[in-house]
């Protein structure tokens, strides 16, 4: 939270000097607190006042990122508690929980089809994030080599331990890619706020369920210089874990509290179930303000709904994700193809076009401009009209294009069939199926017919 | 340096209303049980801050005719019920379903344009074989629907079961059926808070008490809009714990519907292999659909999956089951 532009003033030289650019210093404190003017702009300001300024514009929830390069994960900085206030800015990083006892070839092929797992949903790829290392078998010299391995493979990782022994095998094997350390606890603290400075990674920090033990924990560490710090609730059932991320994230954003405005962990899988529960209580997690979520189980059928729900919620509400309008080639359309008309709703433009091309039939797409809205959403609110349809025709340069006049609505906008030939005249409207699903075998007898 | 976290709790003034569906024959219906849902005070699960008597309901979705259009895991997995619409309410009671939503789908001029006399015939016959209170969706066409519901309605006559959906262009007829027969209504609208209010206004002003509404804010499908469904949620039931008395209704969402409608749980050929299973996919498309609408505020969530039902139910309990 900001400091207000009295406090602010407070801490200026109030010299009026005006070489900032602002006739008085209480005038460019006002500017200051609106986020219009910048601190350095002052050739006089005390380092104190420096600090204190830094503190007070630092977001209230570190931002930490693990990896580097492509692939790291950034989270934190969120300034909202609901998703409609503003927008939920960095997804929460997927990993998978590997152990360093398990058969060296079993381990690899896990550590492959976990990095090159990849699926495109409506034109972005969707895939898990890294690998979380579990020195299980206790020796130091095998945690190594199998960080080493997820490393290769080029991933994040995250590595587990008590044992700040351990951890250092695998600080060595992972140097520079910022591997995040998980966790410290009462009894190994000190080692491992040492550790993290030494190899300058983000720490995390394991509770046992109660706030205050956690928000004392980090304050010890931050005496010891480490500032990234990720934080571990510790609790592991449903109800208890819901609770404990919202009262985390409150406390950081509507109480201000820095001891505890850093990204949480979660690991759904522990105390879950089955593979569903897993799943569903990783869910949780993403709604719910985790950053990190560690899996047990790799699984296509359980991350890709995972990944789609994560793309879901942190979808800007103020930004739908749209396509530019236009015409489009599927396949290879030539002045026969049949054209076919929908809305810029990114959803609905894949959808479609996902169809048209299992279809198999080279077909023009017409992305009409609806201002991003799906099909019914559109036509009901006025911007998926005849008008606005012909003009697209007309602007996209369809005529040159083709050399038929044959235009395939979707079946939800039927009714406005007659408006469209007005609007088209000599041109045939057809009215195709309500989902996209139906597109395959709609052409296909559109292709026997023509 | 003892630190001493404060709990951060909000003050809400405002508390959702509770409402209860099914009557037991000392109130004059035939229910075996009611289900009341509502009453919190304030947002999910969140025990520590306020009051929530209720957890939500799992309702199943139970068909007049065998579906045609359906996902083959949904029909693989119900099997022969399927055709037997009080056989099929009776199993949804077995595993565990806290309601029955009764679809009149064969009212619909395109599956089969049956009558007030069938919606009669299978409602007499799902109350008969199934103890639990009873949702009764029409086909989802105004003339039918207002056909269809009216009868059902009088068939179930003091039944207290939730006719839908109600919405701007078709309400008159629904609530004058709910309250002539002391009925419920499921008040539809697309995704939108002010509309919502409105028609609970609309309905209200029918005379039709408030405690006999669930609003419906339309449902999107994981990776179908399910962001709009989740953050009108949201909005809604913060509104209602803000004070604002026409938005404080029970919400229920049709997850089964949606989730099952979704290409990813329709079909498995030609689909990209990073989907994984098929079945294990789509039953996951629905319970979590499902879940994420109870985490933003759902309190009945209507399903079509046989394994939802005992899914959900655990989720339900182990999120009733947190510190207060």
């Amino acid at each position: 939270m900001g400091l207000s532009g009295l406090a602010i003033y407070k801490l200026l030289p109030k010299t009026n000097c005006k070489e900032c650019g602002f006739p008085t210093c209480l005038a460019f404190a006002m500017k200051l607190a609106a986020l219009q003017a910048e601190l350095s702009a002052c050739p006089y300001v005390s380092e104190e006042a420096k600090a204190a300024l830094d503190a007070a514009s630092a977001p209230p929830i570190r931002l930490v990122t693990v990896g580097s390069g492509e692939r790291k994960v950034e989270a934190g900085n969120e300034t909202v508690l609901f998703r409609h206030e503003k927008t939920f800015y960095h997804q929460p990083g997927v990993f998978y929980r590997l152990r360093d006892d398990e058969p060296p070839e079993a381990l690899a092929s896990k550590v492959k089809a976990i990095a090159s797992y990849k699926v495109e949903r409506v034109g972005i790829s969707l895939s898990a994030s890294g690998v979380a290392i579990e020195n299980k078998s206790g020796n130091a010299q095998a945690f190594g080599a199998c960080v080493a391995q997820a490393v290769a493979a080029g991933m994040p990782v995250i590595l587990i331990s008590d044992s700040p022994a351990a951890l250092e095998a695998g600080l060595k094997a992972a140097q520079g890619m910022s591997p995040l350390i998980y966790a410290a606890i009462d009894g190994n603290w000190e080692a491992m706020a040492a550790l993290a400075m030494q190899y300058k990674v983000p720490l995390a920090v394991r509770g046992s369920g109660d706030l205050s033990a956690l928000a004392e924990m980090t304050q010890k560490l931050d005496g010891k210089g480490v500032k990234d710090i990720v934080l571990d609730p510790g609790t592991r059932n449903w109800g208890d874990s819901l609770t404990a991320f919202i009262q985390l994230r409150r406390l950081a954003l509507k109480k201000n509290l820095r001891a505890l405005g850093f990204p949480i962990i979660a690991f759904p899988g522990e105390g879950a179930a089955d593979e569903e529960d897993e799943a569903l209580r990783a869910a949780q997690c993403v709604a719910k303000y985790a950053g990190y979520v560690v899996l047990e189980r790799f699984d296509p059928a359980t991350l890709y709904p995972l990944l789609t729900l994560r793309q879901n919620i942190y979808t800007d509400p103020q930004k739908p994700i749209q396509v530019s309008p236009g015409l489009y080639e599927i396949g290879k359309p030539g002045p026969q193809s049949p054209l076919l008309v929908t809305t810029n709703f990114s959803l609905t433009y894949f959808s479609v076009a996902g169809e048209v091309e299992g279809s198999g039939i080279p077909a023009w797409l017409l992305i009409a401009d609806a201002e991003g809205m799906s099909v019914l959403t559109a036509w009901a609110a006025g911007k998926f009209d005849a008008d606005r349809i012909a003009k697209s025709v007309s602007t996209t340069g369809v005529p040159n294009k083709i050399n038929h006049k044959k235009i395939i609505i979707p079946g939800y906008v039927a009714s406005i069939s007659g408006d469209l030939e007005e609007s088209l005249p000599g041109w045939q409207v057809l009215v195709g199926p309500r989902e996209a699903i139906g597109i395959p075998s709609f052409l296909k007898v559109y292709a026997q017919s023509a | 340096m003892a630190v001493s976290v404060p709990i951060p709790k909000e003050t809400w003034s405002g508390k959702i209303r509770e409402v209860t569906l099914g009557a037991l024959p000392a109130d004059g219906g035939s229910r075996g049980k009611t289900v009341t849902v509502g009453g919190e005070t304030t947002l999910p699960f969140l025990h520590f801050e306020g009051q929530i008597p209720h957890p939500p309901a799992v309702a199943v979705e139970v068909m007049d005719q065998p579906p045609k259009d359906w996902s083959p895991i949904l029909l693989q997995a119900w099997g022969n019920v399927v055709s037997d619409p009080a056989a099929w309410a009776k199993k949804a009671e077995e595993i565990g379903a806290d309601l029955i939503a009764l679809s009149l789908d064969s009212a619909h001029p395109e599956r089969g344009n049956t009558g007030a006399k069938e919606a009669r015939a299978v409602v007499r016959q799902v109350l008969k074989a199934t103890t639990l209170p009873l949702i009764i969706y029409g086909p989802g066409q105004a003339d039918k629907d207002n056909e269809v519901l009216v009868a059902a309605a009088e068939e179930a006559a003091g039944e207290r079961v939730a006719l839908g959906n109600c919405e701007d262009k078709n309400y008159r007829t629904i609530v004058a059926a709910a309250l002539a027969n002391n009925q419920l209504v499921v008040a539809r609208t697309p995704i939108d808070v002010n509309l919502c209010k409105q028609l609970n206004i609309l309905i209200s002003d029918m005379r039709l008490d408030l405690t006999r509404i669930l609003s419906d804010p339309t449902t999107g499908a994981l990776g179908y809009g399910l962001e709009y469904t989740y953050s009108v949620i949201e909005r809604l039931k913060l509104a209602a714990l803000s004070g604002d008395g026409m938005t404080q209704q029970p919400m229920i969402v049709t997850a089964g519907y949606e989730a099952w409608r979704a290409k990813e749980t329709r079909v498995n050929e030609g689909v990209p292999a990073e989907w994984g299973d098929w079945d294990k996919r789509s039953r996951l498309w629905e319970t979590m659909t499902a879940t994420a609408l109870l985490e933003a505020g759902a309190n009945i969530v209507v399903t079509r999956h046989p394994t939802t039902v005992p899914v959900l139910k655990r989720t339900i309990n182990g999120l009733m089951n947190a510190a207060s």
